[in-house]
C-alpha cells in the first residue's frame, strides 16, 4: 500500500479510537466536574459494559443485531445501577473526600476485576457485530460497523451536550458543579444529583465499551488502558470541559492511531504518557481549559 | 512527646521489636522464616511510602517506580556487568535517589489529585520502559540472579545471601536501619515541619518554612528507602521482573500503610505482615485475592481510617511515635 492510503487507514482507525475514548472520558470528566472526585474504577465500568455485552448477546441468540441492541440498552443500565449502588453505599459515606474516594474506588476496581475474573473467566471473548457491511474505498475496503461507531458516538456526545445545556436536569447538574452549597440552599437535592451523575458517568463508559466490543474482544483486564487514556484526555482537554474533552479525544485517538501504525505501540504509549504528565505539571488547567478560580 | 522518659520508652519499644525479629530467626519453622524475610523487605518499602503518605500527607500512586528503580538499579548491573553485591546495592539506592529527585522536582509542582495522577503516570512510563527494553530486562518474565553472583567476600569467608539465615538476618538489619532512620526523621525538626505541612501547608509557609524544599527532601528520602527495599529484594530473592513496576505495587504499600496505621513508625510492618498472611492463608481456599484487597481498602477507608496503630495511639497509647 502506498503512503496516503496507509495514512488514511491509520486516521480512520484513530477516529474509531477517538469516538470510544470521547464517550469514556466524558463520563470521567462529568464525575470529576460535578462531584470533584477522581473515579479510579472508571475503567472497570468500561470493562463491565463489554463483559455484560458478551453475556447478553450470548443469552439472546438469534440474529446478532438483536442481541447487540439488547446489550446496548441493558448493559449500560446494569452498570449504571452498580455505580449508583456503590456511590450510595461507599462514596456518600466518605463525604466525597478526594483522597478517601481515590482509595475507595481503587478498592472498587479490585472487587469488580475479581468478580469479572471469577464469573466471566480469564479468556478474551468476541461479540459478533450487529451487521457486516464493507464500504469499498478506492484503495481498500473498510468495515461499515466501525464507521457506524463514529456516528453513534457523535450522536451520543451531541445528546449529552443538549441535555447539559438545554434541559432542567442539565441546569441542576451545572448548578451543583458551579457551587454545591448555594445549589443546596436553592433546594437542589445535591445528594441525588451526585448519585445520578456517578451512574451517568459509568453508563457512558459502558456504552462506549458495548460499541467497541465487536472489534476488540471482552477481557477482564481491558479496563486499565481506557482509564489511563481517559485521564489523559480529561487532563489535556481541561477538567470538566465537554468541548475540550472531545477535542482532546480526537487529538489523542488519531495521533495514537497514526503513531501506532508507524512506530512501536509501547513507545507511542511511553511518549504520550510522558507528554501528558508534563502538561499536568506545567499547565494544570489543560491545553483548552482556563485557570480555575 | 514529652521528656526523656517518653523518649526512652519509644526507643525501648523499637529495640524490643528488633530483638524479637532477631530471635524469631532461631525459632521459626522454615516456611514462615522465608515468608518473614520477604515481609520485612516489603515492610521497608511500606515504611518509605508511609514517610510521604503518612507524615507529609502526599498520596502517591507511583511508588512502584522507586521500588523498581532499586530493583533494576541493583539487578541489571549485577546481571549484565558482573558487579558485586555491595556496588549493586549502592547502584540500586543511587538509581532510586535520581528517579525520586527528578519525579519530586516535577510532581511537586502539583498537589492533591493532580499529584496522584502525575505520579501514577510517571510510574506507568517507568513500567513501559522496563517492557520496552525487554532485550535487557526480559520484561514480565524477568531475570533470575544466580547464586554465585549473590555472595559477598569478606576477608577469608564469604557471606552467601542465598543462605536462609543470612538472608533473614540481612533483611532484619536493613529493616532496623530503615526503622531507626524513619524514627529519627519523624522526631527531628524536619519531621515536625513535614507534619505541619500535612496539617496546613499555607500556615507552614506563612511561618517561614520552605515547604517545597521540605517536601522534596521527603520525596527523595521516601524514594531512597523504597529503592533500598527494591535493591534488597533483588539481591536477597534473586528475581528482577517488571511486575514490581506495575501499578499494583504502587497500591499495595498504600494498603499496608492504611491497615497498620499511617504516620506510625511500626504500622507499615504490622500492615504488611497481616496482609501477606491474609492473602497467603486465603489463597489456599480461593484465588480471589483481589477481592480481599479491594474489600479491605473500602472497609479501611470507611470505618478504620487510622489503621491498627493509629487507633491504638488515639485510644490508649498517646506516646506511640
Amino acid at each position: 500500500m502506498a503512503f496516503f492510503p496507509h495514512l488514511l487507514l491509520a486516521t480512520l482507525e484513530g477516529l474509531v479510537t477517538s469516538a470510544v475514548l470521547a464517550l469514556t472520558a466524558l463520563g470521567l470528566s462529568l464525575v470529576f466536574g460535578v462531584m470533584r472526585i477522581v473515579n479510579v474504577a472508571h475503567g472497570e465500568f468500561f470493562m463491565l459494559g463489554a463483559v455484560l455485552a458478551w453475556a447478553i448477546t450470548t443469552a439472546v441468540g438469534g440474529h446478532p443485531a438483536l442481541g447487540f441492541a439488547a446489550a446496548l440498552v441493558l448493559a449500560p443500565l446494569i452498570v449504571g445501577f452498580i455505580a449508583w449502588i456503590s456511590e450510595r453505599l461507599v462514596l456518600r459515606r466518605l463525604d466525597y473526600n478526594p483522597e478517601a474516594t481515590i482509595v475507595a474506588t481503587i478498592g472498587l476496581l479490585y472487587i469488580i476485576q475479581q468478580l469479572a475474573l471469577t464469573f466471566y473467566g480469564p479468556e478474551a471473548r468476541p461479540v459478533t457485530p450487529p451487521f457486516n457491511v464493507r464500504i469499498q474505498l478506492p484503495w481498500f475496503g473498510y468495515s461499515g460497523y466501525k464507521l457506524s461507531i463514529i456516528a453513534a458516538s457523535a450522536l451520543l456526545l451531541l445528546a449529552t451536550w443538549l441535555v447539559l445545556t438545554r434541559t432542567r436536569i442539565g441546569l441542576v447538574m451545572r448548578a451543583t458543579q458551579y457551587d454545591r452549597e448555594t445549589a443546596q440552599a436553592f433546594g437542589i437535592p445535591v445528594g441525588r444529583v451526585y448519585g445520578a451523575v456517578f451512574a451517568l458517568g459509568a453508563m457512558l463508559a459502558a456504552i462506549a465499551a458495548v460499541l467497541i466490543v465487536p472489534i476488540q474482544q471482552a477481557h477482564y483486564l481491558m479496563g486499565l488502558d481506557p482509564l489511563l487514556l481517559s485521564f489523559i484526555v480529561v487532563i489535556i482537554g481541561g477538567l470538566g470541559s465537554l468541548r475540550g474533552t472531545v477535542i482532546a479525544a480526537l487529538l489523542i485517538g488519531v495521533s495514537d492511531g497514526i503513531i501506532s501504525v508507524f512506530f512501536s505501540p509501547t513507545l507511542a504509549k511511553i511518549i504520550a504518557t510522558l507528554v501528558v504528565a508534563m502538561v499536568l505539571v506545567f499547565r494544570p488547567q489543560g491545553l483548552f481549559g482556563t485557570a480555575t478560580k | 512527646m514529652s521528656g526523656d522518659g517518653a523518649t526512652a520508652r519509644v526507643y525501648a519499644l523499637h529495640a524490643v521489636v528488633i530483638a524479637l525479629l532477631v530471635a524469631l530467626n532461631y525459632i521459626l519453622p522454615e516456611y514462615h522464616h522465608g515468608v518473614l524475610a520477604r515481609v520485612l523487605v516489603l515492610a521497608i518499602f511500606a515504611m518509605g511510602y508511609n514517610l510521604l503518605f503518612g507524615y507529609v500527607g502526599l498520596l502517591s500512586l507511583g511508588h512502584a517506580m522507586f521500588f523498581a528503580a532499586g530493583l533494576y538499579g541493583a539487578g541489571l548491573p549485577l546481571y549484565h556487568l558482573g558487579w558485586g553485591v555491595v556496588p549493586a546495592f549502592a547502584g540500586g539506592v543511587g538509581a532510586g535517589f535520581l528517579v525520586s529527585l527528578i519525579v519530586g522536582l516535577l510532581a511537586l509542582r502539583t498537589s492533591g489529585v493532580a499529584f496522584m495522577i502525575v505520579t501514577m503516570m510517571f510510574a506507568q512510563v517507568f513500567y513501559l520502559v522496563t517492557l520496552y527494553f525487554g532485550a535487557w530486562t526480559r520484561g514480565d518474565e524477568g531475570l533470575v540472579l544466580q547464586q554465585q553472583a549473590r555472595q559477598i567476600t569478606l576477608g577469608t569467608g564469604t557471606l552467601d545471601l542465598t543462605n536462609p539465615a543470612t538472608r533473614y538476618l540481612s533483611a532484619v538489619a536493613l529493616f532496623a536501619a530503615a526503622l531507626f532512620a524513619t524514627l529519627a526523621i519523624v522526631r527531628s525538626r524536619h519531621g515536625r515541619v513535614l507534619v505541619a505541612i500535612r496539617e496546613n501547608e499555607e500556615r507552614a509557609k506563612m511561618l517561614g518554612y520552605d515547604t517545597f524544599a521540605n517536601k522534596l527532601a521527603a520525596v527523595v528520602t521516601s524514594g531512597v528507602i523504597c529503592a533500598a527495599a527494591g535493591a534488597a529484594y533483588a539481591l536477597l530473592f534473586g528475581y528482577v521482573g517488571s511486575t514490581f513496576a506495575s501499578v499494583q505495587y504502587s497500591i499495595l504499600p498504600l494498603l499496608w500503610v492504611l491497615l497498620g496505621g499511617a504516620a506510625t513508625t511500626l504500622g507499615p510492618l504490622l500492615g504488611t505482615l497481616f496482609m501477606y498472611y491474609v492473602i497467603d492463608i486465603t489463597s489456599s481456599y480461593t484465588s480471589a485475592y483481589m477481592l480481599i484487597v479491594g474489600a479491605m481498602l473500602i472497609l479501611l477507608v470507611l470505618w478504620f481510617r487510622k489503621g491498627v496503630l493509629g487507633t491504638l495511639r488515639d485510644r490508649w497509647l498517646g506516646w506511640l511515635p
